[in-house]
């Protein structure tokens, strides 16, 4: 995360956000003649106060090379105390670049093509052709729902302060209340308040989403539904503003009285480790599906899921190269740490295939490529590019032993290896990151954390790992057993024999004609 | 009359209708199938999970033909049917008790 510190000025912020947003058609009229008389230079009010002062041709200078180097646009303007004169401004402040809100709306909709559709696909592809369609609503029921609680509750949840707690933000973007096309200052310089959450929206709809691999084929679609929107309040939220919010607990680049102090660039214990371990815990409780380990259960369509894994590869790049949170350098090094990752992983787990089964597979290079963007993903920007090929080796290796031996070995019914791909890839990322994160990649590790990186780095994402999975773990195991309580888990075995598409959704993928 | 049931490698169909085309076969009747014999099935794995599959595709080819050409058949659908590796199907050859072209009525040899 490109985050901002030391900066107030969301409180403060431009004139014109806080009157667009009249409770009452009379404050709007007051907001607007307010407006008016603040910013008209024809306004012919008697003279109370002397006119603001006229920022200098240096300082509007300063602002746009603010801009390229997607630093503060109100440098230039403070004085030596720090302060910036009342009244003094330049064009470039409270206004969003447009490179950078570009990139960012770009990455927003790379995010959510991860979901919709490379996630449903990759995942619908590994199931029997009786449940395809389950796969799809369940991704396209979460992006619905998960929109609707980020807009009234998550949104301020995470990125809020207000309650001035380092565990959960606060409650003043409820309902996305004054997320307007000003930059927020305490995330970003240079990108729309709206941009940012809808930015982070898109992660918070691939995180339960990754969770249904490892229930796929046999949970009811309105538990899964009741389980997630319990699941976001108690651990996406807190997780995520712990990590990414500016006061969080785990926030090491950002917030220096954090608590733990690690770093996770783009989401490798808030997405990855929360939803894999969630998953695990969750298929536990859930118990295997009917003929597990009898009957055949092979993926119905290697070529859905093959598409759906380059979507998923191409969407990371929003993912990865976005959570930089504009178009920097930054961004571009995250960009090229996630290709090498992702390649490397991907042809290692096929060699893997090749020496010891004879056969590189589909599934197996596909497998390979998500598990190489899932590691990479929290060091994306924090490492350089031959920490991102060594993660790319770990990336094949690891999950591979997970998800042939280890699940062989425990005979849980992981049905997508939700927790070999994702939890396992996720600590791994979170732990190789204290290994490999230098000041090189990230100038930004220079400052709160410059005693840390390159030390005691992993001790610190030890702790993170160790919280985070904790939560996951504790939180699933209480709210799988509320929803199995309230409206139970499973479908009927007559409905998971003959399949959910055609039982829970009134319709089939594939009709013969 | 004889009814020839041929299962053969799916690869193979092309070969086999040409060649039965050559000897002056004006019809058969075509089906993919499944199946196992000696060649048995083969493991299929997909991460940690291995399945066996046991029904290999295959296709069926039916021909009904008058007595005198039924060796020519045979002959003809082994020669271009062969591989020489197991699997490569067998030929069973049915007695017919009648034809009936639909459209003309016709019955018997005429008919076929």
């Amino acid at each position: 995360m490109k985050l901002v510190h030391g900066t107030d000025f969301a409180d403060s912020g431009p004139v014109p956000i806080k009157l667009t947003l009249p409770k009452t058609c009379r404050i709007a009229a007051c907001a607007i003649l307010a407006f008016f008389a603040t910013f008209s230079a024809r306004a012919e009010e008697p003279a109370a106060m002397p006119p603001p002062p006229a920022p200098t041709l240096e300082q509007r200078v300063a602002g746009l090379e603010a801009y390229l180097n997607n630093a503060d646009p109100t440098g230039a303007l403070k004085d030596k105390a720090g302060n910036i004169p009342a009244g003094l401004t330049t064009a470039s402040v409270g206004v969003a670049g447009p490179g950078h809100n570009a990139w960012m709306m770009t990455s927003a909709a790379l995010v959510l093509f991860m979901t919709l559709p490379g996630l449903a696909l990759f995942y619908g592809g590994l199931v029997r052709r009786k449940n395809v369609l389950s796969v799809l609503a369940q991704c396209l029921g979460i992006s619905g729902l998960v929109t609707i609680l980020w807009w009234s509750f998550g949104y301020s949840l995470v990125f809020g302060k207000s309650f001035g707690s380092s565990l959960l933000g606060g409650s003043e973007f409820f309902f996305l209340n004054g997320v307007t096309s000003a930059p927020n200052t305490d995330y970003a310089y240079w990108v729309s308040h709206n941009v940012f959450a809808m930015y982070q929206l898109m992660f918070a709809i691939i995180t339960p989403g990754l969770i249904v691999g490892a229930i796929a084929e046999r949970m009811k679609f309105t538990s899964i539904m009741l389980f997630v929107v319990l699941w976001m309040f108690v651990v996406y939220f807190p997780l995520a503003h712990m990590v990414w919010g500016v006061n969080g607990f785990m926030n090491g680049v950002w917030n220096s009285a954090a608590g733990i102090k690690a770093i996770d660039f783009a989401g490798g214990t808030v997405v990855h480790m929360s939803s894999g371990w969630s998953a695990l815990i969750l298929c536990l409780i859930l118990g295997k599906r009917i003929g597990f380990g009898k009957e055949k259960m092979a993926p119905h369509s290697m070529v859905l899921c093959m598409v759906g894994t380059g979507m998923l590869w191409v969407g990371w790049y929003g993912f990865n190269a976005g959570s930089a949170v504009g178009a920097d350098g930054i961004a571009a090094n995250a960009f090229t740490t996630t290709t090498l990752a992702a390649a490397t992983a991907a042809f290692v787990w096929g060699l893997i295939e090749l020496i010891f089964r004879k056969h590189a597979s589909i599934l197996g290079f596909c497998s390979g490529a998500v598990g190489g963007l899932v590691v990479i993903t929290p060091a994306a920007g924090f490492v350089n590019s031959t920490g991102a090929v060594i993660i790319g080796v770990f990336a094949a290796v690891v999950p591979y032993i997970f998800v042939t031996k280890v699940k062989a070995k425990f005979g849980y019914d992981d049905a997508l290896d939700t927790f070999g791909v994702h939890a396992v890839g996720g600590t791994l990322g979170a732990l190789l990151t204290g290994f490999l994160a230098t000041h090189d990649a990230n100038a930004n590790l220079g400052t709160n954390l410059k005693d840390v990186v390159g030390h005691t780095l992993w001790l610190e994402q030890l702790k993170a790992i160790g919280l985070t999975l904790s939560l996951s773990v504790l939180a699933t195991v209480i709210l799988a057993y509320i929803v199995k309580a309230v409206i139970g888990l499973r479908p009927t075995a007559e409905v998971e024999r003959m399949g959910l598409d055609i039982n829970e959704h009134g319709e089939e993928g594939y009709v013969e004609s | 009359m004889k009814l020839i049931i041929a299962i053969i490698k799916p690869f193979k169909l092309e070969e086999v209708k040409t060649a039965l085309s050559e000897i002056g076969v004006e019809g058969m009747t075509v089906t993919e199938v499944k199946g196992f014999g000696r060649q048995k099935g083969h493991t299929e794995i997909y991460r940690g999970s291995e399945y066996t599959v046991d029904f290999l595709p295959k296709v069926k080819v039916e021909i009904v033909v008058t007595d005198a050409l039924v060796p020519k058949v045979i002959e003809a659908v082994v020669k271009a049917a062969k591989t020489g590796k197991i699997g490569d199907g067998k030929v069973f050859v049915v007695p017919v008790e009648e034809t009936v072209r639909i459209r003309t009525d016709e019955r018997g040899e005429s008919a076929v």
